[in-house]
């Protein structure tokens, strides 16, 4: 520990690591409601991959005669449709299902993207210090002064919205969360001794890099991984919403819940349950990823 | 007051950065979206009038110089002609701000008269059904998507309940939707900061103090608690705020609002570039001018920021 440690902060370590383990133990019991939501995240996760087997209908399958059918076991075209259809008489638990791939698509490549964007330009910044940092972090915090959404819309008007399209910019959105994390824990390792001892061995960047300091930051990345896949999956959604995501007729849930709202009066299901379905996604993936924050890293707490 | 200047210094040196950063960026999405030329003219146009034309935008110049014209038209305020409006750009969008103002202010307002209470109450009766109840909303307020929210709102409280219209613009009851929809996320964070600040203070030592010396249980949250749990409270509010401007993109839509955020959308769907860039770039002024003076209010309450 550094010769300027207030003595504050060393008058009881051992009680404060004493009180850490056992918060960490308890925690460690999976609690009833994370374990649901695990279930939940791999039901959703198997029904994104079978969703061309276990859906009941063709999610693009337009039927005049079944439009607008209420969520029933039988709807007006004989056929059971258990969250109704909408106005085209397609069958939303099918268009749900498929809808769970765009999600679950553009929400992992976006986190990939971000995150090793983030992570590059974190440990740039966190090794070599000085100017690289300064661009790095000033960026930045440019990025988290701003709405990113305004600049989302405004970027996917212009190109267009394309699946690249979307996941560069989703992922854009939030390669600062990676960056600030790795940048201070690769500076906290920059000057521990077995750092320098690789150094000294004559250990090349990109091996203390890839043997030691990601496997050390490994836990870290997989938190922020989680809380922003949840984001991601919202910021999809949303621009799905405003038409500015994955177009028609792909099913997304964002593009389900602005299809419905003309017919939120006659048929509400349309837009209410592929809507509950994104809310129940966002929030139990967050969940998990506070819990994952708690177990594996509490120091990530005030990022 | 000493070394309030320098932080004042280094604050407005990373605001203007951020500026800078942002309007280059317009600028770059700008020459992506290729030769506005063709939105601008019929589609018949011969070659010699479009010729004239990217002339007179300025069009045929090298790319640096376009870049230093573009950054002295925002200096003096212009964004160019709306192509649908056929106003300039900068009118426009200054037309459609109030109704942004009024919806970000009241949302705001509901926010934190909501939230302060809910959270104060939370700590003071911590982990009761209250409190659990209360935390258990405020989760889903901090990650439940916005749209979402106000299509739910609409349905229950407007279709079903028939308590508000819609939407539209005017009435107080047109408000009100809209303001809690857009407010929801900075009434579920606040509410949770609120908690856990109140929480921090109140297992300080000073409390154990007030306590011992038999003051009443009201006296000591309203003279002690509430004064020292403040300073993270005001900080994550003022950020909250500009957040907002985010959020009201999302929120004008869903209620056919009249303000800014549903002018770029539209916009956006008109190709009227410059209004887009326009209203991108007066919210992000907007936001980082918020910014601005909250750090500074958080540098004047507490000193210890400035050497940070």
């Amino acid at each position: 520990m550094a010769p300027s440690t207030p003595a504050s902060a060393l008058a009881e370590p051992d009680a404060s690591v004493g009180r850490a383990t056992t918060r960490r133990r308890r925690r460690l019991r999976v609690p009833a409601l994370t374990a649901l939501g695990l279930a939940f995240v791999v039901m959703l996760g198997l029904v994104a991959v079978l969703a061309p087997w276990i859906a009941p209908q063709d999610p693009t399958r337009q039927s005049l005669r079944g439009r607008l059918s209420a969520p029933s076991l039988e709807g007006a075209d004989g056929k059971s449709h258990i969250f109704g259809t909408d106005h085209l008489g397609r069958d939303v638990l099918s268009r749900v299902m498929w809808g769970s791939r765009v999600s679950l698509t553009v929400g992992f490549a976006a986190v990939l993207v971000g995150g090793i964007i983030g992570s590059v330009l974190g440990i740039l910044a966190g090794f070599r210090g000085g100017w690289t940092d300064s661009i790095v972090m000033t960026v930045a915090d440019a990025q988290l002064a701003f709405p990113f959404i305004l600049l989302a819309i405004g970027i996917i008007a212009v190109l267009g919205p394309s699946f690249p399209t979307l996941v560069v910019v989703i992922g854009l959105s939030g390669w600062v969360a990676y960056a600030r994390v790795l940048r201070s824990q690769v500076l906290s390792l920059r000057s521990r001794e077995f750092v320098d001892a690789i150094r000294a061995l004559g250990g090349s960047f990109p091996r203390i890099v890839l043997q030691h300091v990601l496997p050390n930051v490994l836990s870290s990345l997989v938190v922020i991984a989680t809380l922003e896949l949840a984001r991601a999956i919202v910021l999809e959604a949303t621009l799905s919403f405003l038409g500015l995501g994955i177009q028609p007729p792909t099913p997304s849930w964002g593009g389900m819940v602005q299809e419905g709202r003309e017919y939120l009066d006659s048929a509400w299901w349309i837009s209410t349950i592929p809507g509950i379905v994104l809310m129940a996604t966002s929030i139990i993936v967050s969940r998990a990823g506070d819990w994952l924050r708690d177990v594996l890293d509490p120091t990530l707490r005030g990022e | 007051m000493r070394g309030f200047v320098p932080f004042v210094g280094y604050r407005l040196f990373r605001a203007l950065i951020a500026l800078w950063l942002v309007s280059t960026v317009v600028f770059v999405v700008m020459r992506l979206s290729g030769d506005p030329v063709p939105l601008l003219l019929p589609p018949d146009a011969p070659t010699s009038e479009m010729e004239r034309v990217r002339r007179e935008l300025g069009l045929d110049r090298p790319l640096p110089v376009q870049y230093a014209v573009f950054l002295g038209n925002l200096l003096r305020g212009d964004f160019g002609r709306s192509i649908h409006f056929r106003e300039p750009a900068g009118r426009v969008v200054m037309g459609y701000l109030p109704a942004t103002l009024e919806l970000a202010v009241a949302a705001f307002g509901l926010a934190v008269i909501v939230a302060l209470p809910v959270g104060l109450l939370s700590a003071m009766r911590r982990n009761t059904l209250v409190d659990q109840a209360a935390m258990g909303l405020a989760l889903i307020g901090q990650s439940a998507p916005t749209f979402f929210l106000g299509i739910l709102f609409i349905l229950l409280l407007s279709l079903k309940a028939g308590l508000f219209p819609t939407s539209g613009r005017g009435e107080w009851s047109n408000l009100v939707l809209p303001a809690l929809t857009l407010g929801a996320f900075a009434m579920a964070s606040i509410a949770r900061l609120t908690r856990s600040a109140v929480l921090e203070v109140l297992r300080a030592d000073y409390i154990r103090t007030a306590r011992a010396k038999g003051l009443g249980e009201a006296l000591i949250v309203a003279k002690h608690t509430l004064k020292n749990a403040a300073i993270p409270i005001v900080t994550i509010t003022g950020l909250q705020f500009g957040t907002l401007l985010g959020g009201a993109v999302v929120t004008e839509t869903v209620f056919s609002w009249p303000g800014i955020g549903r002018l770029a959308v539209q916009s956006i769907y008109n190709r009227d570039y410059p209004v887009v860039q326009c209203a991108v770039f007066l919210s992000a002024v907007a936001f980082i001018v918020i910014n601005f003076f909250i750090d500074l209010l958080y540098g004047a309450l507490d000193p210890r920021i400035r050497t940070g």
